[in-house]
């Protein structure tokens, strides 16, 4: 993540604050997280207004004691080194959740950096050298989110190689232990602490009224990392597709009989899709992995990564152990993680770290697609939607549930065979469900 | 390979090319009966006679008008100027004369010669036998400027020279005839209009030419003990000067300080910047800047003279400030 989105201060400037309250709310690239002081005192200065966009490390406010000088931190102009003291104010950071991937990237420093000039430079007005100038463009950076460190705040090529570091996959491959080991305490605390008492915004899908011949909407975070990661994604990754059709008859007869036992014992066909995925994914570990570059990392357990589509777009929360898990709890915890993702409530640790995604659009009448992989996983498997359909049984043609599956597979990983094999594995287990019990 | 002077080299230089062209003669004061007045043509009036090695009067503006002369009408002259301070006298002849003639003439009077001596500051030599004259000469079309560094170049620059068939103003130095170094005894040339880049590095391009670029050798070494590897580029030729390598060596360092003897407004080193930041503009992540003298005639007291000269603390500075190091 290389920045966010200061969407609104909750405290004020003058309010007193206490480590662990909330003083705002910062858009991330796939939520919006609570911003929380992480220190004691007054909060003495928003350093830049809401629906500002900075760079991780950024300093966006200051909390300081009541009659602190905090001049050096909110002079606009030169590098003052902000050096803190033991009594020193506490500069409120821009921290991402997921700060840092399992391994520390050495550009930790601008957070340590002097007061910044946040206030919103144009272009035109942003000081750097030419050739920093030209590495932002060729990289995408805003000039104008970049703290400079040379004479008079100028941006030099540091700097953005600075911001360009500082960027993290969305997917870290990272255990649970490393992940919550190098996220801020701020944002650790924030996660349970959606449940505050801001009311989550209700979410209601309607149609997009476009006023004149056509509308510009710019970029939300999550858009443009969709966009991003997607790109990176379908470009470079050499993909195969295969395709099965597989019988759901048995699915539907399962799932009738365990309605049957109880209400509370009611499972969707998506709850058993992950299941028998898990249990095929610790079967085939060959399809189970992550591509690292220059080595492949194969997986014991199964995370299932279960695409949800929100208001905003594509999100994929992970169902971790899946493999281990009842179909009761997969699918409790496939709808909480769905209803939070379309609230944009969901903590980074929620959706990352996934091993296989699956993506369903079956209740959208879609009978086949190609899904595009979720790097650096080495597969993703699209469902189609169940239909009847007549199927020759050797002696006639009898009405059967038939499901369409598509896998994309990472040909660095994975060959034809192994994908083959896998999805017969699949297809085994959801023809006779009886067999995930072996 | 033999380990020599500047000024032996130098000495190797002329010996050579008046064997193999009999039109070559050295003219200047004191060059023939004392041996040179800092012994570059010592043994040469022996070799060769007083029809080819010719002491003059001290008149500057007769003797480069009579090698003018000469060149017009065949031969190839070197003219010797104790010190490029006295050519002052004979500008002129430089100027007006060898630098236009074959412009003015349409082509029909050649001007194969070369102007030699010692440029820019010594030790406590006062103001007036103090200036760098590379920028003033280097203004001319019609002129080549030359100031090699070391021995080895001294000898293949100045061979080079004297086959040129151009008006060429050879720059040397009192504190470099002293300076040692690799000569071969092989008959070899270097193209005059190709810099060299002394010394590779990736952080930082350090422009010289002359004394300068020893001290920018010695800058390198110093920035090596941090991490800071500069490159540094030795122009060797002034005019026409190698734009293309300083270029490429600013396109991969991103950062450039020029090092030079003279005074900062139109100095050597006010055209190298224009050539970098027309050149490598997109390329530069700090202003270029350069180490010169400071701008007053060169003092006399020895501490002031020290405290006037661009020298290796002040390079350091210079190096740090691009780096964004302080």
């Amino acid at each position: 993540m290389e920045e966010g989105r200061l969407v609104k201060w909750v405290k004020n400037v003058g309010d007193v604050v206490k480590t662990g309250d909330t003083i705002g709310e910062v858009e991330t690239d796939k939520a919006i997280m609570e911003l929380v002081a992480r220190g004691d005192g007054v909060l003495r200065a928003h350093l830049v207004p809401e629906g500002t966009t900075s760079p991780v490390g950024a300093i966006i406010g200051v909390i300081a004691a009541a009659d602190e000088d905090i001049s050096a931190l909110t002079a606009s102009a030169g590098p003052a080194d902000a050096a803190p003291a033991e009594a020193a104010p506490t500069a409120v950071e821009a921290v991402p959740a997921n700060s840092a991937p399992a391994s520390e990237p050495p550009a930790s420093e601008p957070s340590a950096a002097a007061a910044t000039s946040t206030t919103p430079h144009d272009a035109g007005s942003v000081r750097s050298s030419p050739l920093a100038r030209r590495l932002a463009a060729e990289r995408g950076v805003n000039l104008s989110t970049v703290h400079g460190s040379g004479p008079g705040g100028r941006v030099i090529r540091r700097d953005i190689e600075a911001s360009a570091a500082s960027e993290t996959p969305a997917t870290a491959p990272a255990t649970s232990a490393t992940v919550s080991a190098t996220v801020s305490a701020s944002v650790s605390a924030a996660a349970p602490a959606t449940t505050s008492t801001k009311s989550a915004p209700s979410v209601v899908p309607t149609a997009m009224q476009i006023e004149g011949e056509y509308q510009d909407i710019v970029l939300t975070q999550m858009r443009k990392t969709i966009a991003r990661r997607l790109g990176e994604s379908i470009g470079p990754i050499p993909t195969f597709y295969l395709t099965s059709e597989i019988d759901m008859t048995q699915v539907g007869t399962l799932r009738t009989q365990m309605a049957a036992t109880g209400d509370q014992f009611k499972v969707s066909v998506n709850d058993i899709i992950i299941k028998a995925v898990a249990i095929g994914l610790t079967r085939h570990p060959e399809v189970n992995a992550h591509w690292l570059g220059d080595s492949i990392r194969y997986f014991r357990a199964a995370h299932v990564g279960m695409a949800v589509a929100t208001d905003d777009g594509l999100i994929v929360p992970v169902i971790r152990d899946a493999q281990s898990k009842g179909l009761g709890d997969i699918g409790r915890e496939a709808k909480d993680l769905a209803k939070r993702a379309r609230e944009r409530k969901l903590a980074p640790a929620e959706f990352s770290g996934g091993t296989f995604s699956v993506s369903n659009l079956g209740m959208f009448g879609i009978d086949q697609f190609t899904a595009i992989i979720n790097p650096p996983e080495a597969a993703i498997l699209a469902v189609g939607a169940t239909d009847t359909k007549p199927v020759w049984d050797g002696t006639s043609f009898v009405p059967r549930q038939r499901m369409r599956v598509t896998l994309s597979c990472d040909h660095r990983i994975i060959d034809g065979a192994v994908g083959a094999r896998f999805l017969q594995t699949l297809r085994q287990l959801l023809e006779a469900p009886l067999m995930m019990l072996y | 390979m033999a380990v020599i002077t500047y000024r032996d080299a130098l000495n190797m230089a002329l010996r050579e090319e008046m064997h193999r062209d009999d039109r070559v003669f050295l003219m200047g004061e004191e060059v023939a009966v004392y041996q040179g007045a800092y012994k570059v043509s010592k043994g040469l009036l022996q070799e060769f006679g007083e029809m080819r090695v010719v002491d003059t009067p001290i008149t500057e503006l007769g003797f480069a008008g009579v090698g003018v002369g000469a060149a017009m009408t065949g031969l190839r002259p070197i003219i010797e100027f104790m010190t490029w301070n006295f050519a002052l006298l004979a500008i002129d002849q430089v100027v007006n004369a060898a630098a236009k003639m074959l412009y003015m003439s349409g082509g029909q009077f050649p001007m194969p010669i070369v102007f030699r001596g010692p440029n820019g500051a010594a030790l406590q030599l006062g103001a007036q036998h103090s200036q760098a004259w590379e920028s003033w000469l280097a203004h001319i079309p019609g002129l080549k400027v030359v100031a090699p560094a070391t021995p080895y170049d001294a000898k293949g620059l100045l061979k080079a020279a004297i086959r040129d068939d151009n008006p060429v103003c050879f720059l040397e130095g009192e504190m470099l005839y002293n300076t040692k170094g690799e000569v071969p005894d092989t008959d070899y040339i270097i193209p005059l209009g190709k810099a060299e880049v002394k010394r590779e590095g990736e952080h930082v391009t350090l422009v010289a030419h002359g004394k300068m670029v020893l001290v920018a050798l010695q800058a390198a070494e110093q920035m090596a003990k941090d991490g800071i590897a500069c490159e540094v580029v030795d122009l060797r030729t002034i005019r026409p000067m190698d734009v293309d390598t300083i270029v490429q060596s600013v396109k991969k360092t991103n950062r450039c300080v020029v090092v030079e003897e003279g005074w900062e407004v139109c100095g050597v080193g006010a055209q190298v910047v224009d050539y970098v930041q027309r050149h490598c503009f997109d390329f530069l992540d700090a202003p270029v800047l350069r180490v010169h003298q400071a701008d007053a005639p060169m003092p006399y007291t020895k501490s002031l003279e020290k405290a006037a000269k661009p020298d290796l603390p002040k390079t350091i500075v210079a190096i740090r400030q691009v780096l964004y190091l302080d």
